[in-house]
């Protein structure tokens, strides 16, 4: 049996909005093995994001742990936790979040800066993660210059690029069209499968959950069946 | 890549703003320079160590009496005196040109109490030898373009030669620089037998005395003793430091540091005013961004001190520039100015603290606000906006 | 055409409308022109005010004597039998028991204690003949009671009791070794008079052991030609040696430099806080333009002209630094004009000057306020006429 990478014990997450509270995530139990590939599905609202969120640190359970790789994370201050992320987590979101004022390769180097490598490692990994992706030549393009599969391929390779276990992505094909979705989901797939990391991906669309090992449906805040 | 340039792009991230606000710093600070320029020439706030120690006496009442000749030699008879010289305002102008300083001196008496004048031998010979010879500053001679030969013609609005005319012509012997604070640097110096033989009225009074003392008195003391000496005579004196009588004569014109630091403060008011919205906009633009930022794991700190260096970096180069500019500027009115401001426009260490304290004054209190109100919010809600 | 009036009027109308939303834009905009325009009226307010206490000085009928070559009465001299030639002289008018119209006078100058800078200030000591007050049109006793004369009394003008410490009627005041009462409080309808004290110009002979000595004689002109006559008649005179001015030309010459000086100055910080507000509206302009970029598109796209847009864009830039303008305006008319101020005369010593923000001023300030604007909206309105509608469009 693979070793358990990450662990939700009775997470539940309320928002306040204006006098009420509102509760998005209820009693969520969960266990995610190191190398899985997990799929997030529900309706709008039923609280996908925000699980994704917590998964990632940028958001903390109301109650209930979250633990990584034998850490709580859920404990962890502010500053601790982005120091977390900064070695743990690659994000993809739906709209690819680039900086429009930096190139393609300078987006990838950017989570780099909070490292210690000296600039001659960090352009080898830059380089590597932007060849990974298949946009070697593209390098020095700015966002803007770039088409949106291109933009997510970038998004992907800045989440790489400080070799995180963990891959979390937000409707990583929600911009895209389907041809160019499927060149995602290969480059995800191919991601999981060779290199080992472990995805938990958002998503509205059937045929790139088709991609995960398992989905999980999420709804009004409760986690139903697991399905293979 | 490093930080520096992530800090670099997001500064030219709208080129056409980031010039503007840069340009209107730029003429801010020369601004700036220049009204610093202004204020420090008219508190004469450094007018050297010579001028703290020299007493200068003048007439009670007011400094355009004048004083009996034979006043001198009852100083210099003063316990504590060392030597002491007199000087008369001339009041003289060069053709239409405003009036400037000249005194008609006892030529060895006043050298030697003004060490500070650097008159070479050969010049001081020349003037000696020379009874309408005169001595001038430097940056007098410079805007006139007088050279050691030229005979100058000066029309004094206050004496009258015997012959009834008001113009008197000097051949210049020499030309001298101010190795002090510039007390004497834009004077022009004459005979006082030459002038006491021509004058057709007020002959044996002089406009005041310059003393210097020995160092067994204090300051004060010997200013009260010289006062002390002609209390209840016809002409009453009264005595001060050459510095003292200067700031106080300068201080008459009205309280120009006052004028001026309204003047900057309208001018500092504009320019938060430009910067403060342009880096507000400028941070506004980008929470979004600073979400993703965060996310890949960059701190609040962090993401702070980038947007301070951000805005120091728009402010800083381009302040310095503009004071090094106005330094430049008022070199070059110095050197064409140099009668009606012979102590030059400077500006001081002062200046450039003051100028370097609002260069971040301005670039604290534009970018502190929209980047405090904006690491305020949690990431989820950063990345919310667009 | 009919057509690109009517846009123009439609879209700055659009813009206008749509500036309360931009209240940022807008602020930038005004402050900028209003700190220029405030400062710009500040400091030419100032030299306005000297010019006019000194041109509101003198009679165009009254000669003012002073010694050949003198350019002020601070370095005129006149023995008693010298002035005495000059009031018998021809061209000079005579009060209604035939005596000329003639104040032959001192012009003194003493140290008083500066209200403002506490420090000492010289202030002019006036010793006059009794024809004298009537040589001054305007002159009026608002305070106490005139000097005695052949008594240490003398009269402070209004301006002196304000700037000065010690003027209040009924106290002592000490120059050098003598004590003066002050009896009154004297106006003269602004001009450089109320800057001075008055006293009988016997006791300050006197006081000062200045003999029979004078430095002025004042005299009241008889009719059109009487200067010339007067200037005729002493030219042929031995015994001495005068220019005869005539007051009014005499304090207006007096003036020029002071005013010239803060001009100079003043002027080229104006134009550099012109430059920085150019730049500031440049800049607040151009914001406004690019964060319109798309609705400016899309009126594009819908049919409007590009040169109609630019204008429209420039009408903006050109209202909002007309406000600015006002604005600054408004602040350097409530907070300055009027303002009383003395400093350093062409006759060493103190002219007290209020302020002067005048109509022309505000004008003066308006009209730059409204340059900045039109220079400072030139550029981003070419801007917004001649971007590509196809590019704003999918910007954003």
């Amino acid at each position: 049996m693979a070793e358990q990478l990450i662990r939700l014990t009775d997470v539940g997450k309320n928002y306040r909005k204006g006098r009420e509270a509102v509760r998005v995530l209820d009693g969520i139990n969960l266990g995610i093995d190191k190398g899985d590939f997990v799929g997030l599905m529900g309706p709008s609202g039923s609280g996908k994001t925000t699980l994704l969120n917590l998964l990632g640190g940028l958001d903390k359970p109301s109650q209930g742990t979250i633990e990584v790789d034998g850490k709580v994370v859920s404990a962890l201050s502010q500053g601790a936790l982005a120091k977390w992320r900064s070695g743990n987590i690659g994000f993809v979101f739906q709209f690819y979040n680039l900086l429009p004022v930096l190139s393609a390769a300078r987006n990838v180097a950017l989570p780099l800066l909070l490292t210690s490598l000296p600039a001659s490692r960090r352009k080898q990994h830059v380089n590597t993660a932007l060849r990974l992706v298949g946009l070697a030549e593209r390098a020095s393009h700015y966002p803007r210059e770039l088409s949106g599969g291109q933009e997510q391929r970038v998004a992907i390779a800045r989440a790489i690029v400080s070799d995180p276990p963990i891959l979390l992505c937000d409707e990583p094909t929600g911009d895209l069209d389907r041809s160019t979705a499927d060149e995602i989901m290969a480059l995800l797939q191919q991601l999981n499968r060779d290199y080992g990391k472990t995805i938990v991906m958002v998503t509205h669309d059937p045929r790139a959950a088709s991609y995960a090992h398992r989905v999980l449906h999420l709804d009004k805040g409760e986690l139903g069946a697991a399905q293979q | 890549m490093n930080r520096f340039t992530l800090i670099w792009r997001n500064m030219w991230r709208k080129p056409v703003r980031t010039l503007f606000t840069m340009l209107a710093v730029l003429v801010v600070f020369f601004l700036f320079t220049l009204l610093e320029g202004l204020r420090l020439a008219f508190s004469l706030s450094d007018l050297g160590a010579e001028a703290q120690e020299r007493l200068l006496t003048s007439h009670k009442v007011s400094l355009i009496m004048m004083l009996p000749e034979a006043y001198q030699s009852r100083i210099a008879r003063l316990p504590g005196v060392d030597a002491v010289s007199h000087s008369t305002w001339f009041g003289g102008r060069y053709q239409d040109h405003p009036e400037f300083a000249q005194y008609p001196v006892v030529a060895e008496e006043y050298l030697s109490l003004n060490a500070e004048i650097d008159l070479s031998e050969e010049y001081r010979q020349a003037w000696l030898a020379n009874r309408g010879g005169a001595v001038v500053g430097r940056p007098v001679a410079n805007q006139y373009g007088w050279q050691v030969g030229d005979r100058v013609p000066l029309k004094s609005s206050i004496w009258t030669r015997a012959n009834g005319s008001n113009v008197w012509e000097f051949d210049i012997e020499g030309i001298f620089d101010d190795s002090g604070g510039g007390m004497n640097s834009g004077v022009l110096l004459f005979h006082y037998d030459y002038f006491e033989e021509a004058r057709a009225w007020g002959k044996g009074t002089v406009g005041w005395y310059v003393t210097r003392g020995d160092g067994s008195i204090p300051l004060e003391g010997l200013m009260a003793g010289i006062d002390a000496e002609f209390a209840n005579s016809p002409a009453e004196t009264k005595t001060n430091t050459e510095a003292a009588f200067a700031q106080e004569y300068a201080r008459q014109f009205g309280n120009i540091g006052f004028i001026v630091t309204l003047i900057l403060a309208a001018v500092v008011f504009m320019i938060m005013l430009v910067t403060g919205h342009t880096m507000a906009q400028s941070v506004r633009e980008r929470i979004h961004e600073i979400g993703v930022l965060k996310t890949l794991g960059f701190t609040s700190g962090s993401i702070f001190r980038l947007t301070v260096l951000e805005g120091l970096l728009l402010v800083l180069p381009v302040g310095l520039l503009a004071m090094l500019l106005g330094w430049g500027m008022l070199n070059v009115v110095t050197e064409r100015m140099g009668a009606m401001l012979p102590g030059g426009l400077k500006i001081g260490t002062y200046s450039v603290v003051l100028g370097l304290s609002l260069m971040l004054a301005i670039t604290l209190g534009s970018v502190l606000p929209p980047v405090i109100r904006a690491l305020r919010l949690d990431i989820v809600a950063l990345l919310r906006s667009s | 055409m009919f057509g690109w009036l009517t846009q123009t009027a439609a879209l700055a109308a659009l813009n206008l409308r749509s500036l309360p939303r931009r209240p940022g834009t807008a602020a930038v905009a005004m402050s900028g022109i209003a700190a220029l325009t405030g400062v710009f009226a500040g400091v030419l307010s100032m030299a306005t005010g000297f010019e006019k206490t000194m041109s509101g000085s003198g009679q165009e009928n009254v000669a003012l004597v002073l010694r050949s070559g003198a350019t002020a009465e601070l370095n005129s001299r006149f023995s008693g039998e010298q002035a005495d030639i000059v009031r018998y002289a021809p061209g000079i008018a005579r009060d209604v028991d035939g005596d000329p119209e003639v104040s032959a006078e001192l012009f003194w100058v003493v140290n008083a204690l500066s209200k403002s800078s506490g420090a000492e200030a010289n202030v002019a000591l006036r010793g006059i003949q009794p024809p004298g007050y009537g040589l001054r049109n305007n002159y009026r006793l608002a305070e106490g009671r005139p000097f005695t004369p052949g008594r240490f009394e003398l009269i402070a003008g209004r301006g002196a009791r304000n700037q000065f410490a010690g003027l209040e009627p009924g106290r002592t005041i000490r120059f050098g070794k003598t004590e003066w009462l002050v009896t009154g409080v004297f106006e003269d309808g602004g001009s450089v008079f109320e800057s001075e004290l008055w006293c009988d110009v016997n006791v300050l002979q006197s006081a000062y052991q200045l003999g029979n000595g004078y430095q002025a004689v004042r005299a009241r002109l008889d009719g059109a030609d009487g200067r010339a006559r007067l200037e005729e008649a002493l030219a042929g005179e031995q015994r001495l040696s005068v220019d005869v001015w005539s007051e009014r030309e005499f304090y207006a010459e007096q003036a020029e430099d002071t005013a010239t000086l803060i001009r100079l100055i003043g002027i080229p910080i104006s134009v550099l806080m012109a430059i920085g507000a150019v730049f500031a509206a440049l800049n607040a302009m151009h914001a406004s333009i690019v964060a319109r970029a798309r609705e400016l598109a899309t009126l594009r796209a819908l049919g409007f002209g590009s040169f109609p847009t630019a204008l429209a864009a420039l009408l903006e830039s050109v209202t909002l630094a007309f406000l600015g303008g006002v604005l600054g305006c408004a602040v350097a008319w409530l907070a300055l004009n009027g303002f009383q101020a003395s400093t350093l005369g062409a006759s060493f010593s103190q002219v007290v000057f209020n302020f002067a923000v005048t109509p022309d001023l505000l004008a003066q300030g308006i009209t730059a306020a409204l340059v900045v604007g039109l220079v400072g909206g030139a550029f981003p309105a070419a801007r917004a006429a001649t971007a590509r509608v196809t590019v704003a469009l999918r910007e954003l």
